[in-house]
């Protein structure tokens, strides 16, 4: 008895030395070593090309905003995060900043003054990122001209605005290291998951998150709903009815440079990735990401849907096949496939069949354009359908169309459409 | 062009005729560069509506100019004016602001940037008839709580500011009662933006 009592006494003293190891692992840093010195334009250059496909101008430009110049409101399901002044300005900005400060701050998630930072800013992404292209970066955040803007404090609830909390956080979630190749794999493999698990950080939208915003390491990819924005990004993992196992390769690459291609168009949040991201990658990174993407395995047994059956089926499926002829078939055609790349093709599209049927919930809503991109400046548009159609309606041709022309997936109810219609769009 | 902004026409009525009734606001026939200086302060939050926003977030400088000009180069015709009740001294008070404006509260009249006849000015001066009066409201109602703005200085915020309650009132009612003349279209550019009663930021220097 005494012993089991002694073993009952150790075992909270054990969790605390595995939490320490952990945080060890969280918060050692390497000596930090400057990468070698480049011509100065040359790397600016870069670094610029870095940035954009880091998206780093997104987060850190607010509506309206001096670019760069920080402010932009990241809402979390704990409050709001506010993102910080890059330019270069002493004060407010990045000026008084060394190239090993910003590196603490992309690689170990670390302020200048120590504080350490909120993952909101996807730095367990960029930590990937390595010595010479942070460098890059850094040298082009140099030469943006200053803005005098001071940082705004986040406005996040009681515990999570408590700075030090987060140490516990980094040491369950974060693990500093740059990205390191996999001999096995070919050199263009290599650099599309490069960009993809560092400065693409897709999983920031693409994997799910647990109650502590930590993605799930285990299901890396493997899609999930995003909190706030309430959008689903699907898996990017290949399973048998999931994923990207029925893109073809070029086109994918095509969808993510341009925002449309024969088999869907880019939209909601999606949408802005491409805009402000990915359409500035040159063909040969936007192919390797591709590439990478299609190789990876399935992340979990995603579960098929049954297909729905029964009478009241067959009358939803009946309505809303006459709504779709009368709302919808002028542009994505009679039977489905659309007239990519105006318009998107809905039969065998996987972003209409997941689990989740939000997004198309929300497309017929609020409708929308693909962005306008160098490689499809002038992109057709879909009208809001939310004044033309009564929740019933949504629900009736959302079910019709997740189930016909070999398309499968559950029964839409019009009480998930009143829970989207809620959803503000920003 | 048409086919592509389909997804415009579900608010703003075939071609962006709108109607009298309801919120939206017409966008046919208005000066080409003031259709693009509001889509652009849509996206960059001068001008709040989520839908407007959300519609053009991700869309570039140049196709939003080609939008402007398709809209500003359809010429429908005009719905019958609303139908309000609004007192006769109001009305007039409504006539006499519009055309001649009130020198003792420094407003001028709106017909010296708006046209003569109101129906605008090239390129960048919007027409005032043929508005909803809930959403000619909602305008000044933006400018005063800041939530609407232009290029500085943006006289129309200054021109809110110096309009009472009762006037307001009385200008939206007359503006929104009148009847479109045929063959409306805005007015030649000023020769000099320098000659208008306040200056806007909003109006290209140097125009035409
Ligand atoms: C998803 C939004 C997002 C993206 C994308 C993003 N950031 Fe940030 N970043 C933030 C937020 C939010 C903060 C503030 C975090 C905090 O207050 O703890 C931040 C903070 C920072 C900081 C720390 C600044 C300081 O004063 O402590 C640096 C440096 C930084 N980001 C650089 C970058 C770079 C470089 C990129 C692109 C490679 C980038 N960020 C992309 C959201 C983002
Ligand atoms: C801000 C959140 C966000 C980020 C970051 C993001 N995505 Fe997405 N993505 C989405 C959403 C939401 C969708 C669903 C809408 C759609 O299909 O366009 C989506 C859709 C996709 C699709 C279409 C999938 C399908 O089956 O139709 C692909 C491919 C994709 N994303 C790839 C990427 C890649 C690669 C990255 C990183 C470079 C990335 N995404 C980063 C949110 C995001
Ligand atoms: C005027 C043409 C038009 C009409 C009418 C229209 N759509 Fe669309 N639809 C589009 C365009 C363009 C897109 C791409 C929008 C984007 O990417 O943001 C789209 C996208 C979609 C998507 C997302 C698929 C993808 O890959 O982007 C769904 C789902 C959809 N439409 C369903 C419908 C339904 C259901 C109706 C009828 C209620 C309808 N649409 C009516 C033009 C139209
Ligand atoms: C869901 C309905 C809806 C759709 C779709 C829509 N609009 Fe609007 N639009 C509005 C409303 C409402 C306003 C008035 C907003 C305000 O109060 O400032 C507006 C205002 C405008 C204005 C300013 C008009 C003025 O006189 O100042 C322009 C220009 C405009 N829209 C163009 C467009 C274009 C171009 C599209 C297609 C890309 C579009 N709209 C799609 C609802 C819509
Ligand atoms: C000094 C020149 C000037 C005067 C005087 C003036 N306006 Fe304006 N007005 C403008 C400009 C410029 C714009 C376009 C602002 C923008 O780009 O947002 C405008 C826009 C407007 C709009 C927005 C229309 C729309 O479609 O959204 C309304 C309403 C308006 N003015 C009403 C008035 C009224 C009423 C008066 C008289 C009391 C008046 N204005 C006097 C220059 C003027």
């Amino acid at each position: 008895m005494k012993r089991v009592l002694g073993w009952l006494l150790l075992l909270p003293l054990l969790a605390l030395c595995v939490l320490l190891f952990m945080s060890y692992l969280a918060e050692r840093e390497e000596p930090v070593v400057g990468g070698p010195a480049q011509d100065a334009t040359v790397q600016a250059a870069r670094g610029r090309y870095l940035a954009l496909a880091g998206d780093c101008a997104a987060c850190h430009t607010a509506r309206g905003g001096a670019t760069y110049a920080g402010g932009r409101e990241i809402q979390t399901p704990f409050g709001s995060v506010y993102s910080s002044n890059l330019t270069p300005d002493s004060n407010t900005g990045l000026g008084a900043w060394s190239s090993d400060d910003f590196w603490r701050a992309l690689h170990h998630g670390k302020s200048k003054d120590g504080r350490l930072l909120y993952p909101a800013f996807p730095y367990p992404n960029y930590t990937k990122v390595t010595r010479a292209d942070a460098d890059a970066l850094f040298a082009y955040l140099k030469t943006l001209a200053p803005v005098a803007q001071a940082n705004r404090e986040a406005g996040l609830r009681f515990p999570y605005n408590q700075r030090l909390l987060l140490a516990g956080w980094r040491a369950l979630y974060f693990r500093p290291g740059v990205f390191q190749p996999e001999a096995a794999q070919s050199a263009q493999w290599n650099r599309g998951a490069y960009l993809v698990q560092g400065l693409g950080h897709c999983n920031a939208c693409h994997t799910s998150r647990d109650p502590l915003g930590g993605s799930e390491t285990k299901a890396d990819l493997a899609g999930g709903m995003i909190p706030v924005l309430n959008w689903y990004a699907p898996a990017l993992t290949s399973g048998p009815e999931s994923g990207l196992a029925k893109w073809d390769a070029t086109q994918l690459a095509r969808l993510l440079k341009t925002g449309v291609s024969d088999q869907g168009a880019v939209y909601g949040p999606m949408a802005e990735t491409v805009y402000k991201s990915l359409q500035y990658l040159s063909d040969e990174d936007m192919g390797a990401m591709a590439g990478y993407l299609k190789s990876l395995p399935p992340a979990r047994a995603s579960a098929a849907a049954p297909p729905p059956s029964g009478e009241s089926l067959a009358r939803v499926m009946e309505s809303g096949g006459r709504l779709y002829a009368k709302y919808c078939a002028d542009c994505h055609g009679a039977n489905g496939a659309g007239a990519p790349p105006a318009y998107p093709p809905l039969a065998g599209n996987h972003s209409l069949t997941m689990e989740s049927a939000v997004n198309p919930i929300r497309m017929v809503l609020n409708g929308g354009f693909p962005p306008g991109t160098g490689g499809n400046p002038r992109p057709y548009g879909m009208p809001p359908f939310r004044l033309v159609l009564s929740g019933d309606e949504t629900a009736a041709v959302v079910t019709y169309v997740r189930n016909s022309w070999g398309n499968s997936a559950g029964v839409v109810s019009p009480v998930e459409v009143s829970r989207y219609a809620a959803v503000p769009l920003e | 062009m048409a086919e592509r902004v389909a997804a415009c026409v579900a608010c703003h009525g075939e071609q962006g005729r709108a109607t009298t009734e309801g919120y939206y606001p017409r966008i046919a026939g208005k000066p080409a560069g003031y259709l693009f200086n509001q889509l652009v302060n849509f996206r960059e939050g001068r001008r709040q509506n989520t839908t407007m926003t959300y519609l053009v977030s991700n869309l570039p400088d140049s196709y939003l100019r080609e939008i402007a000009d398709y809209f500003s180069a359809q010429n429908p015709p005009y719905a019958p004016p609303q139908r309000l009740l609004a007192a006769p001294a109001a009305l007039e008070r409504g006539r006499v602001l519009a055309t001649a404006g009130d020198a003792s509260k420094k407003l001028p009249a709106c017909a010296a940037c708006h046209g003569s006849a109101l129906t605008g000015m090239a390129p960048a001066v919007p027409g005032l008839l043929g508005l909803p009066r809930d959403y000619l409201n909602a305008q000044f109602g933006a400018w005063s709580n800041r939530v609407r703005s232009a290029a500085a200085p943006d006289c129309m915020a200054q021109i809110t500011s110096r309009l009472s309650a009762e006037d307001l009132g009385a200008i939206t009612a007359y503006l929104s009662a009148q009847t479109v003349p045929p063959h409306a279209a805005p007015a030649a550019p000023t020769a000099d933006r320098a000659k208008l009663p306040l200056d806007c930021g909003s109006i290209p220097r140097g125009a035409p």
